[in-house]
């Protein structure tokens, strides 16, 4: 019953959507302009119930009623709750219901508080995020539906990939969703301002919140993304290039360089036709990568669905929503009014510059991504790994971190370099002596030698605007930059030390020998079997001492799961302040005359990864930037609305006192 | 660009060009590095007829032959052959193997290609078990690059 009411509310859902899609746009009619008072309702209640439709979903996964063929298909009775709800979103139908369901509320959350725009602007907007969400509830109704039914119901669901049992699981995808879906926003605001050509700084204001939000999610998804991948897969790698992993960073970056000529906009009423346009980018890139993951062209742990129909229907999606954006962009641009200008030495100018790096590398990694399947189409199989993205994404990288270590420190519209240069003597003096420190200490790669030699040097540089200003007093937004800034400067440290630092060993150790790792002396204590709810596992109890310290016990496992069957080996990791030990479990060695007889010696793979952990701090601290100065957009616009509020207060009572 | 006797649709054009320069030549680099530095995918036949440079990374993929497999003394090290029907090469790899690499079954591995001898950093198996030996038998190089495809 509940499967059946699930689906019922997301076809009323649809019909809602398109509801808003068509009284938004009679509204924007001189005629019309009476329907439009439906259209903030209507907008709410179609993200009301969405959001129904997938708690119904978690429902099901909850009971695991496997009469649903997506529970059936993905879970299983033996499972932890945790799971069995994360499962929800672990397949394709759920994730996409999730899109939905996050598209859905984001759009009726924007109809419920934002009032700063003009109303035929928010018109527009609304009207524009219920042209794109319809797309997506047509691919959900018609290609994926995730209530179907399953007759007869099988006794046991097929269980969740291992890999995906894990925590990580329960927060990455939502996290990167509300990022991905939170730009529609964006790419909404962008239509509804080209379409009543509203193009100026109160947009950009307007904007700007919207676009924060999605991003700290973005910079939190991907972050706890890398996290996930560096622990559950066992390699002890943190970032791949893999195409899933590409997908999440190019609207990233999209979504960043947006961030920053938003502000120049908001505050300059310059870069506006490009604001515009990246607000349309960064969505696509979105949508790009939900094409790239789910319509099964890629084959990885998150493609879960092989499906050419469904690959088509994203594909025609995509075309629509970012051909239809293009076309009318070509048709306004030429609409939207010039704006002021600025000379090369000024922080807008600095902004530019961000803003055109941070696309090249953006061209760079979408080049990249796609490439194999061009190759692929023509008949020959490429894979495009880090000797490509690694270098290519620095050659705009480097020069774009420089940038940011000067752009906060210039005036806006007109600076003079003289002016700063003085400042910029420390940061300048500290990257000189940290690159001979590190080069004289023995960093050979040259990669790790540029982020380790930039990063301290980005580090002062970033602090640098809070100068002579009373620290208790500093704006927030102003904090909310410098420790974003510090944040990128503090993960790139933790880039270049894997590179630079690392130390691995990899041995067959009997119980009771000892291996040295780096500072670290590991001593295979005994190797266990245990059992959880869901899998057997042996264990190894792993003494790990750190220079003669007292010692640590790290637990590496070797998983076997039987729903579905299938060992994966989960890792045990010990951080220190000043880096981490990495412990993986491999098999029992056999002998290499007969690959029968045990040896009693294990496999381990160790590594002891100095300051690697702050990649992921770095990456937390660059996501709590972004906070503060959305708390400090949310609190000046609450204010200004106070305000406002009581000057019409007052002027009523005025008026009044005058009838009288 | 002093900016003074520059007008706002001048200047729009300027940083309009810059843009289109900036990324025109991200591009190309692009494009050159694509066609450079790519890690191709061979299957054995092509790695003996056009061997890659020794220090590229590349991606070789095929059956692992059954009774090939030979552990070395370390107990970390794994030697093997890997087949795609036609032709086989050795592959050496030291590491902790994925679960469902044993012999017979689909593998792609990442590594160097250094005087006829495939060293991989990293094994990549299918993780499938509905994959059955038989299927390896007379495979075509069309049918071994179908399967590599699937591997992964």
């Amino acid at each position: 019953m509940l499967a059946e009411l699930g689906l019922a509310m997301l076809w009323l859902a649809a019909a809602l959507a398109g509801l808003q899609l068509v009284a938004g746009s009679v509204a924007l009619t001189k005629d019309g302009e009476g329907l439009g008072g439906i259209v903030r309702p209507v907008a709410v209640v179609q993200g009301v119930l969405a959001a129904a439709a997938f708690a119904s979903l978690i429902w099901l996964f909850v009971q695991t009623d496997t009469s649903v063929k997506l529970v059936a298909e993905n879970s299983h009775s033996a499972k932890p709750l945790i799971y069995k709800i994360a499962g929800t979103w672990g397949n394709h139908e759920g994730s996409m219901l999730l899109w939905v369901t996050v598209m859905g509320l984001a759009g009726g959350f924007v109809a419920l508080v934002e009032r700063r725009l003009p109303e035929r602007t928010m018109m527009a907007t609304l009207a524009g995020q219920a042209f794109v969400s319809l797309g997506f509830y047509a691919f959900l109704l018609f290609a994926s539906n995730p209530f179907q039914r399953l007759n007869p119901a099988p006794q046991e669901g097929n269980g969740l990939n291992p890999l995906l049992q894990d925590p990580g699981l329960a927060f990455h995808p939502p996290t990167l969703y509300l990022g991905y879906v939170g730009l529609s926003i964006a790419f909404s605001f962008a239509i509804g301002a080209l379409v009543t050509r509203e193009v100026g700084p109160a947009f950009a204001r307007a904007m700007r919140p919207w676009v924060l939000g999605a991003w700290i999610f973005l910079t939190l998804g991907i972050t706890a993304g890398s996290y996930w991948a560096y622990y559950m897969l066992g390699w002890g790698g943190w970032w791949f290039w893999d195409p899933v992993e590409n997908a999440s960073l190019m609207p990233w970056l999209a979504a960043t360089a947006l961030l920053h000529s938003a502000s120049v906009l908001a505050a300059r009423n310059a870069l506006r036709a490009w604001t515009v346009m990246l607000g349309v980018v960064a969505f696509s890139m979105s949508m790009v990568g939900t094409f790239l993951v789910r319509s099964g062209i890629l084959t990885s742990v998150h493609a879960f669905a092989v499906d050419p129909r469904r690959g088509g229907f994203i594909l025609a999606l995509l075309a629509i929503n970012i051909g239809a954006a293009l076309v009318l962009f070509a048709l306004r641009a030429g609409t939207v009014t010039e704006g002021e200008r600025f000379e090369v030495t000024s922080r807008e100018a600095s902004l530019v510059f961000n803003n055109v790096m941070l696309s090249s590398i953006l061209g760079i990694v979408l080049l990249g991504t796609l490439y194999p399947l061009v190759t692929e189409a023509m008949g020959v199989k490429v894979s495009v790994g880090p000797p490509y993205f690694t270098p290519m994404s620095a050659v705009f990288a480097v020069p774009m971190l420089v940038v940011l270590a000067i752009g906060p420190l210039l005036r806006w519209r007109h600076d003079r370099f003289k002016r700063v240069s003085p400042v910029l003597a420390a940061p300048l003096a500290v990257t000189i002596i940290a690159a001979i420190g590190f080069a004289v200490g023995g960093v050979t790669s040259t990669m790790s030698l540029i982020a380790l030699s930039l990063a301290p040097g980005l580090a002062v540089a970033s602090v640098l605007p809070l100068r002579g200003r009373h620290l208790g007093r500093a704006p927030l937004s102003l904090w909310g930059m410098v420790i974003a800034h510090l944040g990128l400067a503090v993960a790139l440290f933790g880039m270049g030390a894997d590179g630079a630092f690392t130390k691995e060993r990899l041995i067959a150790a009997r119980v009771g020998e000892s291996v040295d790792v780096g500072p670290w002396q590991v001593k295979l204590g005994a190797i266990t079997p245990v059992a959880g709810p869901n899998w057997t596992a042996l264990e190894a109890d792993l003494v790990a001492s750190y220079d003669g310290a007292s010692p640590d016990h790290l637990k590496p496992q070797s998983r076997t799961f039987w729903a579905p069957p299938q060992t994966t080996s989960v890792s045990a990791l010990h951080t220190r302040w000043n880096g981490q030990l990495y412990t993986v479990l491999g098999e029992e060695t056999h002998d290499a005359s007969s690959a029968a007889m045990p040896t009693g010696r294990w496999q381990l793979r160790l590594w002891w990864k100095p300051f690697v952990p702050m990649i992921w701090l770095g990456g937390i601290l660059v996501a709590l930037g972004g906070f503060l100065a959305l708390l400090s957009r949310v609190r000046q616009d609450l204010k200004r609305r106070t305000v406002r509020a009581r000057g019409d207060i007052r002027r009523g009572d005025r008026e009044e006192r005058e009838a009288a | 660009m002093t900016g003074t006797g520059l007008r706002a649709k001048h200047q729009r054009l300027v940083l309009l060009g810059v843009a289109l320069v900036v990324l025109l030549v991200a591009g190309l680099l692009a494009a050159w590095a694509l066609r450079n530095q790519a890690s191709y995918f061979y299957v054995p036949s092509e790695i003996l007829a056009k061997p890659p440079e020794a220090d590229r990374s590349v991606r070789l993929g095929g059956m692992v032959v059954r009774g090939s497999m030979k552990d070395a003394p370390d107990g970390v090290t794994v030697n093997f052959l890997v087949t795609d029907g036609k032709q086989q090469v050795p592959v050496r790899f030291a590491g902790i193997r994925p679960a469902l690499f044993v012999e017979g079954s689909g593998v792609v591995a990442e590594g160097h290609w250094t005087n006829g001898l495939f060293t991989a950093d990293n094994l990549l198996a299918k993780h499938d078990e509905k994959y059955t030996p038989r299927e390896m038998q007379g495979m075509t190089t069309d049918q071994a690059h179908k399967t590599i495809a699937e591997t992964k």
